[in-house]
């Protein structure tokens, strides 16, 4: 699982990215790659940059310099369907479903099967749409309702659902579990695994730190619209993790006080 | 006025009674309960009037009259139902009736007889034609206004309303053009704007042909993919209740005859001696009628089985979300526009043919009217819900008011305060349903 730098190219590199609203930097400067097969673990205090970082890469929200590669080339991505057709699939915290339809149409919004008249293809789209979500939460009834009439993780295993099933190379997890019991967010942390597995590089934000650690390779920490910097998980503990969250302290120049004063 | 609609207004009621298993039933079948709603408020507002007006509401003549008058509100209510449902409004749809019949009035009375001769049988299908175009070129613009300048549709077809109508003035300096064309004359109805009886049946046995497909192929691709089947019983009572609906209908309808004056003078021009009992010829369908129908199928098939159709829709539910879904959500608006144009260029060419004149005056206050009829049929004003069979029983149910109103002797200004509140009822019933409907 563990990837070897020198050996693979990365996957994605962004470099140097900066966003400003107004005269706010929201994300600045910032510099992070992936490599296939890894989880990266993006994590941050609110209003850190983590979403808007990644919204640049999703092309929902462009940024204004920076340079992304792909596979080692440089691409322009201004719109999701750039990034889609890319290779990039996101799932969003808001999760981004119509309300008013049913989850086959949700999972193939924009990507509609359609017959030889041209026509959608409901059917096929339902059998699609339930085997997909029949691995992620085998309890999944309601294919035929519109998605506002679902409890949170059914929603939540919808918008996963449309993530995965595009082979997607390049998956943007903003906060995939917020919603989920239990259950469900094992089978979510399978998933992970498996895509992990397929040699799907996965950027994960999350606020649960347990669960940042428990699935990530390596994690990037931001404050502030900076990165603090990228460790690898194995060389670091939870608190050193923490002091780049609240301190932006790197693990070498944090003294034990200060690790001690996290948990005042 | 889906007040008769009690399951949902009174369910404890309701299960005491022990309906439950109706509603089970109903279930079971798929089907949709608030149309279901609709068409009996539609039935109790007929039967009402037929008592309330001495028996006259419930004849051919009335019915044929009412399905006549309610086409072109109905064609335009199909259009209305997409901007709602996306989250617009057009207030212009009246005033852009007016330019677009002065406009195709022009053509065929003063620009076309000079070019191409009076009467001319390509006259009909030219105006249609650039009416049409016009109309798509009218709605696109408010639409590029609505979508890529962010201007709220409120204020761009509020700016249309009065833009449209002062141009429907300034294009014939406020004069009435009349007549139109003989051919074109028939779109608009009227005892020479109809398709006749065995043509009429004919229409029928293609519809009753298109339920049994539809509802054959439906079953055919839930049984290839494995899920679960609709009951067999509940199919075959759906088509033959669609079935001897559009039998029925037909039947009813075909038993309008041409009126005695017309029909002598057929008779003379045939030289068929006049029968004892009169001489009977139905006059069937009539061509608005069939326009509108087969506007409302096209609009269904647009609306629930084309990428466009879902595209509104998703605007609609979540116009972010469709926006990350890579969704060309400005384009999109612009199409919608531009389609609303297209179906009030249909109605202006039906109001102008049927009253075989065009006056700066036409559509008046039709947009109220059209919306009406929409959010009647349960199109809701927060965008992302709205069916086109809703809009058009709408619309029906606002002329069947209207119509059933005039018969019974009721003063215009009276009528308004009627349809004004059955309006307000009418949505009030329909937000409550929902609510009950969304715990």
């Amino acid at each position: 699982m563990a990837h070897e730098m020198t050996e693979t190219a990365p996957l994605v590199e962004m470099r140097n990215m900066r966003v400003a609203f107004g005269g706010v930097h929201a994300v600045d400067d910032v510099t992070i790659d992936l490599y296939p097969g890894e989880v990266l673990g993006l994590v941050g205090g609110n209003g850190a940059g983590k979403s808007t970082l990644i919204k640049t890469l999703s092309g929902a929200h462009p940024g204004d310099s920076g340079e992304i590669r792909i596979d080692g080339q440089a691409v322009v991505i201004v719109t999701p369907r750039d990034a889609k057709a890319l290779g990039i699939e996101t799932i969003y915290q808001t999760l981004a479903l119509a309300d008013n339809i049913d989850a086959p149409a949700n999972m193939f919004l924009g990507r509609e099967l359609t017959t030889r008249w041209g026509t959608l293809h409901d059917t096929a789209m339902e059998d699609a749409t339930r085997k997909v979500i029949g691995r992620l939460n085998p309890k999944f009834e309601n294919f035929r309702s519109s998605v506002n009439s679902l409890s949170g993780g059914q929603r939540q295993s919808v918008a996963i659902a449309r993530a995965v099933h595009f082979n997607a190379r390049i998956l943007i997890m903003d906060e995939p579990m917020a919603a989920l019991g239990v259950a469900e967010k094992a089978q979510v942390r399978a998933l992970i695994r498996q895509l992990q597995q397929e040699g799907i590089g996965i950027i994960l934000i999350s606020h649960d730190i347990h669960d940042v650690f428990d699935l990530a390779d390596r994690i990037s920490v931001m404050l502030q619209g900076r990165l603090v910097g990228t460790v690898n998980k194995n060389d670091v503990t939870i608190d050193e993790v923490l002091a780049m969250i609240i301190i932006g302290k790197l693990p070498e120049e944090v003294t034990e006080k200060e690790l001690e004063e996290l948990h005042g | 006025m889906r007040v008769t609609e009690s399951p949902t207004t009174t369910p404890e009621l309701i299960e005491v009674r022990g309906s439950r298993s109706v509603r089970s039933l109903l279930r079971a079948a798929e089907i949709d309960t608030r149309l279901l709603g609709m068409v009996a408020a539609l039935l109790i507002i007929w039967v009402g009037f037929h008592f309330l007006s001495g028996g006259t509401f419930l004849t051919p003549r009335n019915l044929w009259n009412l399905s006549v008058q309610t086409s072109a509100v109905a064609i335009m209510a199909t259009g209305m139902v997409l901007i709602i449902v996306s989250r617009n409004i057009d207030l212009s749809v009246g005033s852009m009736m007016a330019v677009t019949g002065m406009a195709m009035a022009l053509l065929q009375a003063e620009v076309l007889p000079g070019i191409i001769g009076f009467d001319h049988p390509a006259t009909w299908i030219i105006t249609l034609v650039v009416g049409l175009a016009l109309g798509a070129v009218l709605g696109g613009l408010q639409g590029l206004f609505v979508a890529f300048v962010g201007v709220p549709s409120f204020i761009v077809t509020l700016g249309g309303l009065l833009v449209w109508r002062g141009l429907a003035w300034a294009l014939a300096s406020g004069q009435t053009i009349a007549p139109m064309d003989w051919t074109f004359q028939l779109l608009g109805g009227g005892s020479r704007g109809t398709i006749g009886e065995i043509p009429s049946w004919l229409v029928g046995i293609v519809a009753c042909i298109g339920i049994v497909a539809v509802l054959v192929s439906a079953r055919r691709q839930r049984r290839k993919y494995g899920f679960r089947l609709r009951p067999l019983w509940a199919d075959i009572t759906l088509g033959a209740i669609g079935i001897a609906l559009v039998l029925g209908a037909i039947g009813f309808i075909n038993r309008y005859y041409l009126p005695e004056i017309l029909a002598r003078r057929y008779a003379e021009a045939k030289g068929i001696p006049w029968p004892e009992g009169g001489l009977n010829i139905p006059l069937g369908i009539a061509n608005p009628v069939l326009l509108a129908l087969g506007v409302a199928l096209v609009m269904t098939v647009i609306a629930t089985r084309r990428r466009f159709g879902r595209y509104v829709f998703a605007i609609g539910g979540n116009p972010e979300a469709s926006l990350l879904a890579g969704i060309k959500t400005r384009w999109t608006i612009v199409k919608a526009f531009m389609l609303m144009g297209v179906l009030v260029a249909i109605a202006a060419a039906v109001a102008t043919a049927r009253l075989n004149a065009a006056t700066s005056g036409l559509g008046v206050l039709t947009e109220l009217y059209v919306i009406a009829a929409a959010v009647i049929g349960g199109t809701s004003l927060a965008g992302g819900i709205g069916t086109i069979p809703g809009a058009v029983l709408g619309a029906l149910v606002m002329q069947s008011l209207q119509s059933g109103m005039v018969l019974m002797g009721l003063e215009a200004p009276l009528q308004d305060i009627v349809v004004g509140i059955v309006l307000v009822i009418a949505v009030a019933i329909d937000t409550t349903y929902r609510r009950r409907q969304a715990r």
